[in-house]
This record gives C-alpha cells, sequence and structure tokens, in this order.
C-alpha cells in the first residue's frame, strides 16, 4: 500500500471507450436525416431574415406610389444597352408606364424597353434603424439611384412595394410563433405534469380548465376576444395581446399529452423501483419520466409554433387581429380577401402566401427530424 | 363503466355553465352596444334622438346592470328554450341559427369521416414502410397539407376554379338552384359543391392526424411483444392490426375531442371565404356590429356541442385502454 501511494500517479494506457451522450447521439442521428437538417438551416435564414429585415428589403415598406398602383412584378435583367448601341452588362428593371383604359377603368402596365433602372448590391436607399441603436441607409440589393422604385414582387393598392412588405412582415409573424409556443411550453408542461403524477383533485381541476378551454371552438372565442380589442391601441400592446390569445389555446393540448403520458408511465416498473429507491418526486420526474417522454414534446412544439404563426395569419386576414399599419403576412394576405382581387393580382396572394407555407413546412420538417432523432426506440 | 360515463356527465354541468358566463362575458367586452352601432350607422342619414334611444334601449333591457341581463337570458334559455331576439335581423335568434348550425356541424362531421378515412390508412402505411417512396410522398403531402392556412387553401381552389374551371365560385349550391325545393338535380349540384369545403377543411386535420399516427405507431413496432407475436408465426397484417396499431390508437382517439372544435373553426373561417350558408358568415357579421344575443348564442351552441364531442372521447379512450383510471 505504501509503496503503491508514494509512486505517481499509474500511466493509464488503457483506451478509454468514446462514450457519447445521449445529445451527442441525437445530432449524429439528426444530420443523417437530410430534409430535416436542410430545413434547420432554412429555418435560421428565416430567422435571420426577421432580424436583418431592413438590410434585405430593397426599399422602405410603407412608402406609397401613386403610379405604381397594383403594378405588376417586374423583372431583373442582365445586359443593357449604352449610349453607343455596345450591349455590356449591367443589372437592371425596366421602368413601368401605368396606361388607364379609359372606358373600362382598367389598368394596365406597360415596360418601358428605353428607361432602364440600374440595380447593384450594397446601395443606398430608405434609412432604417439597427437594433434600435444606430441608423443605416445601406440595402442588399435595389436601384442604385435612391430615388428610383423598383417592384420585384408586385405592388398594393397603394402602390407598397410587397417583396419589402413581405420581408419586414417576417419578423412579426415569425416572433408570435417563437413568443407563444414559449409560454404555451411552461405553462403545459407544469400543469400537465401536475395533473398528471398527483392526479386526485388537482387533475381534476386542471382537467376541467383545459375542457372548458377547448370546449370552445378556437376561432369563434378569438374572435370574439379579438373583436373587444380597441381600434385605437399602440401595435406593440395589440400585438402582445394577440399573442397572448393565440397561445392561450396552445398550452392545453401539450398539457394533455404530458398527462396522458405521465398517466401512462405513472405506475410502469422502473417508476415505482426509482421511488422504492428512495428518489424524490421532482427527481424521479426529471430523471426517468422526462427522457422517456421528451421526444413527444418536441414533436408537439415543432409542430405548435407553425399553427401559432397559422392562427395569426387567419385572425389578421379576417380583419380581427394585427391592424394595419403592423406588417404582417396575414395583415398582407388581408388585401387579397377577396376572388375580385386576386384576379386582378395574383401576386397578393402568391407572395405572402409562399412565405407562410415555406416557414411552416420548414419548420414541421425540423420538428419531424428532431423527434425521429430523439426517439430512443426507432430504428 | 357506467358510473364514470355518469360522472363525467355530472361535471359537464359547472363546465356548461362557464362557458355560459364567460360567452356573456366575451360578447360584453367590447365598449358600447348594439345600438351604439345602430345610431352610428344612422348618424348619417339623419340619427336618432336621445329620447328614442332611451326607449329603444329600455325596449331592449339593454340599459340594465350586466348579471340582469344575463340572468333574463339564461331563464329564456333554460325554461323556454328561448335565445332572445337578434337585433339587427329583428328575429328571434331561434329562426335564425338552426339551419346554419345544421350546416355547420354536418359539414364538420362529413370532414371527420374525410379525415380518418384518409388518415388512418395512409399513417400506417407510412409507419410500416418507413423511408419508403411511398412514406415520402405521404409525407410530403402531409406537410403541404399542415403548412397550407386552410382560408388561403379555399383562396387558391377558388381562383383555380374561377379562373380555369369559369365556375361561379362561393355558396353550397349554384345560383339558379337557391330558391328551388330540394330534389335530386339540386342535391346533386349540392354534392359537386361540398367536396370543396370539405377537402378544405379536412386537409390540415388529416395531415396532422397522419403524422401523429405515425409517429405513435413507430414508438409501437419495435416493442418485444411485436417480435414475440411475429416469432408466434402470426401472420403480418393481423399482427398489425390486433397490437401495435390498437396501441397507437390511444392518442389518436384523445385527439376527437380537439379535432372536433378545430373544424368547427375551420370551417366558420372557411364559410366566411367561400360564402357559405353556415355559421361562419352570420357569426362575424353578429360580432362587428355587437349583435350580442345572436353572437352569444352561437358561440354558446357550438361549444356546448364540442364540450359534448370532448366526452366521448373521454368514453372512447376509458374503453380501448383500460390502463386510463375510471376513478
Amino acid at each position: 500500500m505504501t509503496t503503491l501511494s508514494s509512486n505517481t500517479p499509474i500511466q493509464d494506457d488503457t483506451e478509454v471507450p468514446n462514450v457519447l451522450s445521449p445529445w451527442a447521439l441525437m445530432w449524429r442521428k439528426f444530420k443523417r436525416h437530410k430534409i430535416a437538417f436542410l430545413s434547420l438551416w432554412l429555418v435560421g435564414l428565416i430567422y435571420l431574415m426577421a432580424l436583418i429585415g431592413p438590410f434585405l428589403a430593397p426599399g422602405d415598406a410603407a412608402d406609397t406610389n401613386r403610379r405604381a398602383i397594383f403594378q405588376p412584378p417586374q423583372g431583373i435583367h442582365f445586359f443593357a444597352e449604352d449610349a453607343e448601341g455596345n450591349s455590356r452588362f449591367q443589372l437592371h428593371a425596366k421602368q413601368m408606364k401605368m396606361q388607364i383604359d379609359r372606358s373600362t377603368m382598367r389598368r394596365t402596365y406597360v415596360a418601358d424597353e428605353t428607361d432602364i433602372i440600374p440595380l447593384g448590391f450594397f446601395v443606398r436607399g430608405s434609412e432604417y434603424e439597427v437594433l434600435g441603436t444606430f441608423k443605416a441607409d445601406v440595402h442588399l440589393f435595389g436601384p442604385k439611384d435612391p430615388d428610383d422604385r423598383v417592384y420585384f414582387f408586385g405592388a398594393d393598392r397603394l402602390g407598397r412595394d410587397m417583396m419589402s412588405r413581405i420581408i419586414i412582415g417576417t419578423k412579426v409573424s415569425m416572433s408570435i410563433g417563437l413568443v407563444g409556443v414559449a409560454v404555451s411550453l411552461v405553462v403545459g408542461v407544469a400543469l400537465g405534469g401536475i395533473s398528471g403524477f398527483y392526479g386526485g383533485w388537482v387533475d381534476n381541476l386542471i382537467q376541467r380548465l383545459i375542457e372548458f378551454l377547448r370546449s370552445i371552438p378556437t376561432i369563434p372565442l378569438w374572435m370574439g376576444l379579438a373583436a373587444a380589442i380597441p381600434l385605437g391601441w399602440p401595435p406593440l400592446r395589440t400585438y402582445f395581446v394577440v399573442t397572448l390569445i393565440v397561445s392561450m389555446i396552445g398550452w392545453t393540448s401539450l398539457a394533455r399529452e404530458v398527462r396522458g403520458k405521465f398517466l401512462a408511465m405513472r405506475d410502469e416498473d422502473f417508476i415505482i423501483a426509482a421511488r422504492l429507491d428512495g428518489l424524490t418526486d421532482w427527481e424521479v420526474i426529471r430523471k426517468h419520466m422526462v427522457p422517456n417522454f421528451s421526444s413527444h414534446i418536441i414533436a408537439s412544439l415543432t409542430l405548435a409554433v407553425p399553427l401559432m404563426i397559422l392562427a395569426e395569419t387567419s385572425l389578421s386576414f379576417l380583419g380581427i387581429g394585427l391592424q394595419p399599419p403592423i406588417i404582417s403576412w396575414g395583415t398582407l394576405l388581408k388585401e387579397a380577401q377577396n376572388i375580385r382581387s386576386i384576379v386582378e393580382a395574383p401576386w397578393l396572394l402568391i407572395g405572402p402566401g409562399a412565405m407562410i407555407v415555406a416557414a411552416v413546412l420548414t419548420l414541421n420538417f425540423l420538428g419531424d427530424g428532431l423527434r425521429d432523432a430523439a426517439d430512443p426506440n426507432a430504428h | 363503466m357506467l358510473s364514470f360515463i355518469y360522472r363525467r356527465l355530472l361535471y359537464m354541468v359547472p363546465t356548461v355553465f362557464l362557458v355560459s358566463i364567460v360567452t356573456f362575458a366575451i360578447i360584453q367586452l367590447p365598449p358600447g352596444d348594439y345600438l351604439d352601432t345602430l345610431a352610428a350607422e344612422l348618424n348619417d342619414s339623419g340619427g336618432l334622438d336621445a329620447g328614442t334611444m332611451q326607449s329603444l334601449r329600455d325596449q331592449y333591457g339593454l340599459g340594465q346592470p350586466m348579471y340582469v341581463q344575463y340572468f333574463k337570458w339564461m331563464k329564456g334559455i333554460l325554461l323556454h328554450g328561448n335565445f332572445g331576439i337578434s337585433f339587427e335581423k329583428n328575429l328571434p335568434v331561434n329562426d335564425l341559427i338552426w339551419d346554419r348550425l345544421g350546416w355547420t356541424f354536418g359539414i364538420s362531421l362529413m370532414t371527420l369521416a374525410f379525415i380518418w378515412m384518409t388518415a388512418l390508412p395512409i399513417g400506417i402505411y407510412s409507419a410500416v414502410r418507413k423511408y419508403s417512396v411511398g412514406d415520402y410522398i405521404a409525407t410530403f403531402f402531409g406537410f403541404i397539407g399542415l403548412a397550407i392556412p386552410n382560408f388561403l387553401l379555399a383562396l387558391v381552389m377558388m381562383y383555380v376554379a374561377f379562373k380555369y374551371f369559369g365556375q361561379s365560385v362561393g355558396g353550397l349550391v349554384s345560383p339558379e338552384y337557391l330558391d328551388q325545393p330540394w330534389d335530386l338535380e339540386k342535391i346533386g349540384n349540392l354534392m359537386s359543391r361540398i367536396w370543396m369545403p370539405i377537402v378544405v377543411v379536412g386537409t390540415s386535420g388529416a395531415a396532422a392526424l397522419i403524422r401523429i399516427m405515425r409517429a405513435n405507431l413507430l414508438d409501437e413496432l419495435y416493442r418485444p411483444y411485436v417480435v414475440t407475436a411475429r416469432a408466434k408465426g402470426m401472420s403480418e397484417f393481423k399482427l398489425l392490426m390486433k397490437y401495435p396499431v390498437r396501441v397507437a390508437l390511444n392518442p389518436f382517439i384523445s385527439t376527437i375531442g380537439w379535432i372536433l372544435p378545430t373544424l368547427v373553426s375551420g370551417e366558420i373561417i372557411v364559410a366566411v371565404v367561400m360564402n357559405l350558408p353556415t355559421t361562419g358568415p352570420l357569426l362575424l357579421r353578429a360580432l362587428l356590429v355587437q349583435d350580442m344575443y345572436l353572437a352569444g348564442s352561437l358561440i354558446f351552441i357550438v361549444s356546448i356541442l364540442t364540450v359534448l364531442g370532448t366526452l366521448l372521447s373521454d368514453v372512447l379512450l376509458a374503453w380501448i385502454d383500460p390502463r386510463i383510471r375510471y376513478q
């Protein structure tokens, strides 16, 4: 003994097996799911777009223009003729001229081949605030002359640039999903867990509350609540109230699922064994129950983000959620409410609609990949 | 089991009571009342003098405190089945709503049938043949279905029908059948149009259920009991239907509770876009002009019916999975 303790520590030559943590294993599995991995990047890009929206937008989202009412989308052209008639590389768009047919009062736009708008990267344009701290006026892509206007995705009934509006609207639409899910997660897991773990009158009370909230169909309930939001409220307050209204229902489904899992697991042998080992309730929940249903929660949560985005969109579309001047994909779609305006200006529907579908689709793919990766039973 | 159902029915009483209070509170939330809306609308054409306003207010009982109005409303419903009158249309609410409620629930139930008929087989298929071409196609369409809000899908379908097929859009029957009595031809016309709202409302629900079914079944498919059953030489189909599918149905059935309110909600919003003769447009209009007894009765009845739906799902769940306690 004494000889051993006086010696320097024995050199350990045996190789330690490389043990991966459960999260590392998950990550490895997740990366194998190609579509989900791609979606992770796309979702990241969309949130980046929400963060640096004004920089990406070619113009000012609120800027109206009487000469561009319902102007169709403009294309980007690569080669232009200069003064000597030589063709050379110059990114540009063609100026669109409005013509009004007096008898039918219909607007048509014709591209003017001679009048071009030079386009470029990192151009100066309308001023915006970066993260609320300092002002900037550099835009990633747009007309070189700050007085020119281009409409890559067309213009709405006030001649506002749809592309800028869609990009700016990303912030409100995407953040409502995140904030709403955060609220739902905390409330749902806490109440669902308590309900399923303790049972008895607590369970009863929470279940009746959930049953009560769910028994009122969401749209009429939201319609009733949202109709009560005074039109004169500041946009920020309306935004938070609409988020709360939307997440008021979201937590209930999560709570029900968590409770169901708890109930089914409560009497399983490994839980009884853990309890007999003298673990406290909290330890049993944290160490043995949560890892067992976290995959289910992840799947539900990733399903919940797009659901909240859709809920906001539906409310704003009906005209009782967010109100202009707040720009969200829902308030943009409100402009495309009837078949007449869609037939006259399909880009009002296509642009915001495509963004919603893309955002919801990638979030769903991401959730599906995470679910498969987190599932210990998956093969 | 019977005492379980009996107890759940008893629990419904306070729930329904709460629903009625909240409904009433919601329709009272906006400042002002119907007469203010009326006065604002009439202001352009002369307006109402204060005396007329006061006598109208007394006649409708709008000047009384809120709880008095609530008790009057509830008394009418409980004792006489009278839901009050619609201010705007000047008709009893009873005359206005039952037709439309019938359509709303008819379309919702047909949509439920559509969802189950598509989601169950597709969900089972994509779990059993995981990562096959069929699974990818089903998953892809499922995701697309989830990603398109149903009003957007309705708009796109109407646009396509209008632009490429020249079909008049909106309504459940073509305009020329509107005032005709119900005969075979009109029913045929109805059938040629009603699939559109059903598909529009049902797509997202079906997509969600395909996902849930696939996820649940995948959790069960590799359990030891499945291996055991297979080792016994049971036929693959019989084994699938008898054990894992039955277990996987558990969360599937607990979704009936929420799917019914979702369908009703979806139906309401789609009805506004497609101009269907259901509760949607009526409710939106009633909320906007503060026609409070009409709006309140609609929310109230739709809610009661969905409470019954949740009850049904709980009973089914207890029946299918004995692990769920009756206590």
